[in-house]
C-alpha cells in the first residue's frame, strides 16, 4: 500500500525528473510530459526526447492540506499545472512560494529538489518542483 | 446489434462506517438480496464478475472473483475481478453486460464492493491517490483532491463561477439523500456551511468531498433466455439500452482539457447511440460526483449542460427533483456515499429502481429512461449506461 521506491525505478526516470525531459511529436509539433512512446494528442509514433522549457505559467494550482502519508510535515503543499513557454504542460508542487501568494498566470520556473525517502533503506528521491521567476534578477 | 440484456435483480447495502462487516459479509448481503428478488439461486448463475478498488491495497486481499462467488455458493462457475480505481464498477457492470450480451452467458451477477473505513484517513488517501499516475502524480505526494482541485480551479476561473453557485450540488445532494435510506449522509447542509467547511485541497472543501464509507451493491442481467430461467418473473422489466467506455490519459497533464472530461462525452455518446436516444430523453441520472467539480463536469459532458453553464444552472435550481432530468436523487457519491469501487454498481442499481419505480428515496415519477456514469481517476477511465424501462 505504501509508495515503493527502488533504485532502478529512480534510474529509470531521471532524464524526465531532473531535466525535465519530455516527448517531442514529429508530426503535430506539440511537447508533452511525461514522455509517451505515442504522441497524446496526435497519435504519431513519430516521438522525440527533448528537453523541455524550464519556464513557463501556473495555469492552475490547488492549495494541499490532505497529503499522501509521509507528507504531512510538508503540508500545505501547493500543487500545480504549469504551462511552459513550449506548450507542455507539467504537474509538479511549487516551492519557495508562500502559498497565498500564488496565482493562476503566475511566472514560475523548474528545479531539482527532494521529493520523498524511503526511510526503511534510505533512498532519497528527487523531481521536479517549481519556483516564482523573480524578475528583479537577471539572468533567469 | 447485441442481444438484449435485462436487470432482473438488484440488491444494496446502506453505505456506512460497517465495522461488523467484512468484505464477504457486504459483498453477499447486496448479492444475495439481487439473486432473491429474480428467485434465482447462485449455482444457477454463469458467472460473477466483482467492482473492487482497495482489497489488495488496503486488505491484502486478491483472487476476489473466486474469494467472493464461492463465498455465495457459486463454485465452478466463471468469476473474475475487474479494476479501474473509482470507475471499477461501472466498468464490472460494462463486462457483465458484454459477456450476456455476446451470448456467453444467460445469468450474470455483477456486484461492487469496497471496505474502506478500517484504517485512518491518512491511509485511504494514499490508497485512493494510485488512481492517480504513479511516477508524475502520485511521485509528488499528490491526494486525489489535489488533481480534482486544479480542475476545479480552473472551470471556476475560466466561466466565472462563484463559490456560491458551486456550493449548491452538495446542498443537493444532501437534500436528496435525507430520504434515501441507502445513503451514508442523511442531513440537509446549506451553502453556506460548504463555504465555511475545512479546507481539503483549496478550493475543494470538506463539503464538496464524497466521504469514506463501506458497502456493496449487485445487479443480476439477464439474457432473453435467461428470463426464462427466473423464478420469479419481475413486474417491470428493465433492459440496458446502450454502454460506452472511454479513457483518457492518467496523468492530467497530458490531457486536451482540463476544465471539462472529454472521455465522459465518449463514453455517452456511444451509449446514446447504441439505445438511440438523445439526451433530453433522459429522466433521471445518477453522475459521478466523487467532488463537486466532478458532478458539474458530468452533466456537461453528458450534454445535459452547456460548457461553463452547469453550476449556474444548478444554483438556479435544474436537475433538483421535479426537473428533467433530475440528478443523482439517490444523494450522489456525495451523500449516499463512495465506497469506490462499488459505486458504479450502486448507480446502475438505483436507476432501475427508479425506471421500475421502487426507489425508497426521491422518486422520479413515470421514469422511462435514465443513465448511470461513472468515472474512474480524475477523469481517466469512465463508463456510460443508459436504462431503459421495457414493461
Ligand atoms: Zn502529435
Amino acid at each position: 500500500m505504501a509508495y515503493r521506491l527502488s533504485p532502478a525505478r529512480l534510474w529509470r526516470e531521471k532524464d524526465s525528473r531532473y531535466r525535465l525531459v519530455g516527448g517531442m511529436c514529429r508530426r503535430c509539433g506539440r511537447r508533452f510530459y511525461p514522455p509517451r512512446p505515442v504522441c497524446p494528442y496526435c497519435g504519431s509514433k513519430s516521438v522525440e526526447r527533448v528537453e523541455l522549457a524550464r519556464q513557463g505559467v501556473v495555469e492552475t494550482f490547488a492549495i494541499t492540506y490532505t497529503v499522501q502519508e509521509g507528507f504531512r510535515d510538508q503540508a500545505p503543499i501547493v500543487y500545480a499545472i504549469v504551462k511552459l513557454d513550449d506548450g507542455a504542460r507539467v504537474f509538479a508542487p511549487l516551492t519557495d512560494v508562500e502559498p497565498e501568494k500564488v496565482h493562476t498566470g503566475m511566472r514560475v520556473e523548474a528545479v531539482v529538489r527532494r521529493v520523498r525517502v524511503d526511510d526503511d533503506h534510505g533512498l532519497i528521491a528527487y523531481g521536479i518542483k517549481f519556483r516564482p521567476l523573480r524578475p528583479a534578477k537577471s539572468g533567469q | 446489434m447485441p442481444g438484449p440484456v435485462y436487470i432482473v435483480g438488484v440488491g444494496l447495502t446502506k453505505v456506512s462506517r460497517h465495522f461488523d462487516k467484512s468484505l464477504i459479509d457486504l459483498f453477499a448481503e447486496a448479492s444475495l438480496k439481487a439473486l432473491e428478488e429474480a428467485g434465482v439461486e447462485p449455482r444457477d448463475l454463469d458467472a460473477v464478475v466483482v467492482g473492487n478498488m482497495l482489497a489488495n491495497s488496503l486488505g491484502s486481499q486478491d483472487s476476489l472473483g473466486a474469494l467472493l462467488a464461492t463465498s455465495i455458493g457459486a463454485r465452478y462457475k466463471a468469476a473474475f475481478h475487474v479494476k479501474a480505481a473509482c470507475g471499477s464498477g461501472g466498468v464490472a457492470v460494462y463486462t457483465g453486460y458484454s459477456l450476456v450480451a455476446s451470448g456467453l452467458a444467460d445469468l450474470v451477477l455483477v456486484g461492487g464492493v469496497e471496505k474502506m473505513t478500517d484504517y485512518p484517513t491518512p491511509v485511504i488517501t494514499t490508497a485512493l491517490a494510485q488512481a492517480g499516475e504513479a511516477e508524475y502524480e502520485v511521485f509528488y505526494g499528490a491526494s486525489f483532491a489535489a488533481l480534482n482541485a486544479l480542475m476545479m480551479r480552473l472551470y471556476m476561473e475560466k466561466y466565472g463561477v462563484s463559490r456560491d453557485e458551486m456550493s449548491e450540488w452538495p446542498v443537493m445532494m444532501h437534500a436528496n439523500a435525507e430520504k434515501n435510506p441507502y445513503a451514508q449522509i442523511r442531513r440537509r447542509i446549506s451553502r453556506e456551511d460548504v463555504a465555511k467547511s475545512r479546507v481539503v485541497a483549496d478550493p475543494i472543501r470538506l463539503l464538496d468531498s464524497s466521504p469514506i464509507g463501506d458497502g456493496a451493491a449487485a445487479v443480476l442481467l439477464a439474457s432473453e433466455n435467461g428470463l426464462k430461467k427466473l423464478g420469479k418473473k419481475p413486474d417491470v422489466l428493465v433492459e440496458i439500452a446502450g454502454v460506452g467506455l472511454a479513457v483518457d490519459t492518467v496523468e492530467l497533464s497530458n490531457r486536451e482539457e482540463l476544465d471539462a472530461i472529454p472521455a465522459l462525452r465518449y463514453a455517452a455518446l456511444q451509449a446514446y447511440n447504441m439505445a438511440g436516444i438523445e439526451p433530453k430523453k433522459l429522466d433521471v441520472v445518477e453522475v459521478h460526483d466523487a467532488f463537486t467539480i466532478t458532478g458539474i463536469l458530468s452533466l456537461e459532458a453528458l450534454g445535459l449542460a452547456e460548457k461553463g453553464k452547469a453550476a449556474k444552472l444548478v444554483a438556479e435550481g435544474r436537475f433538483h427533483p421535479g426537473d428533467k432530468p433530475v440528478a443523482n436523487p439517490s444523494g450522489g457519491l456525495k451523500a449516499r456515499g463512495h465506497p469506490v469501487g462499488a459505486t458504479g454498481v450502486y448507480q446502475v442499481a438505483e436507476i432501475t429502481m427508479q425506471l421500475r419505480g421502487d426507489f425508497p428515496g426521491v422518486k422520479v415519477e413515470g421514469a422511462e429512461y435514465g443513465l448511470a456514469s461513472n468515472i474512474g481517476g480524475d477523469g481517466s477511465t469512465i463508463t456510460a449506461i443508459v436504462l431503459r424501462r421495457v414493461r
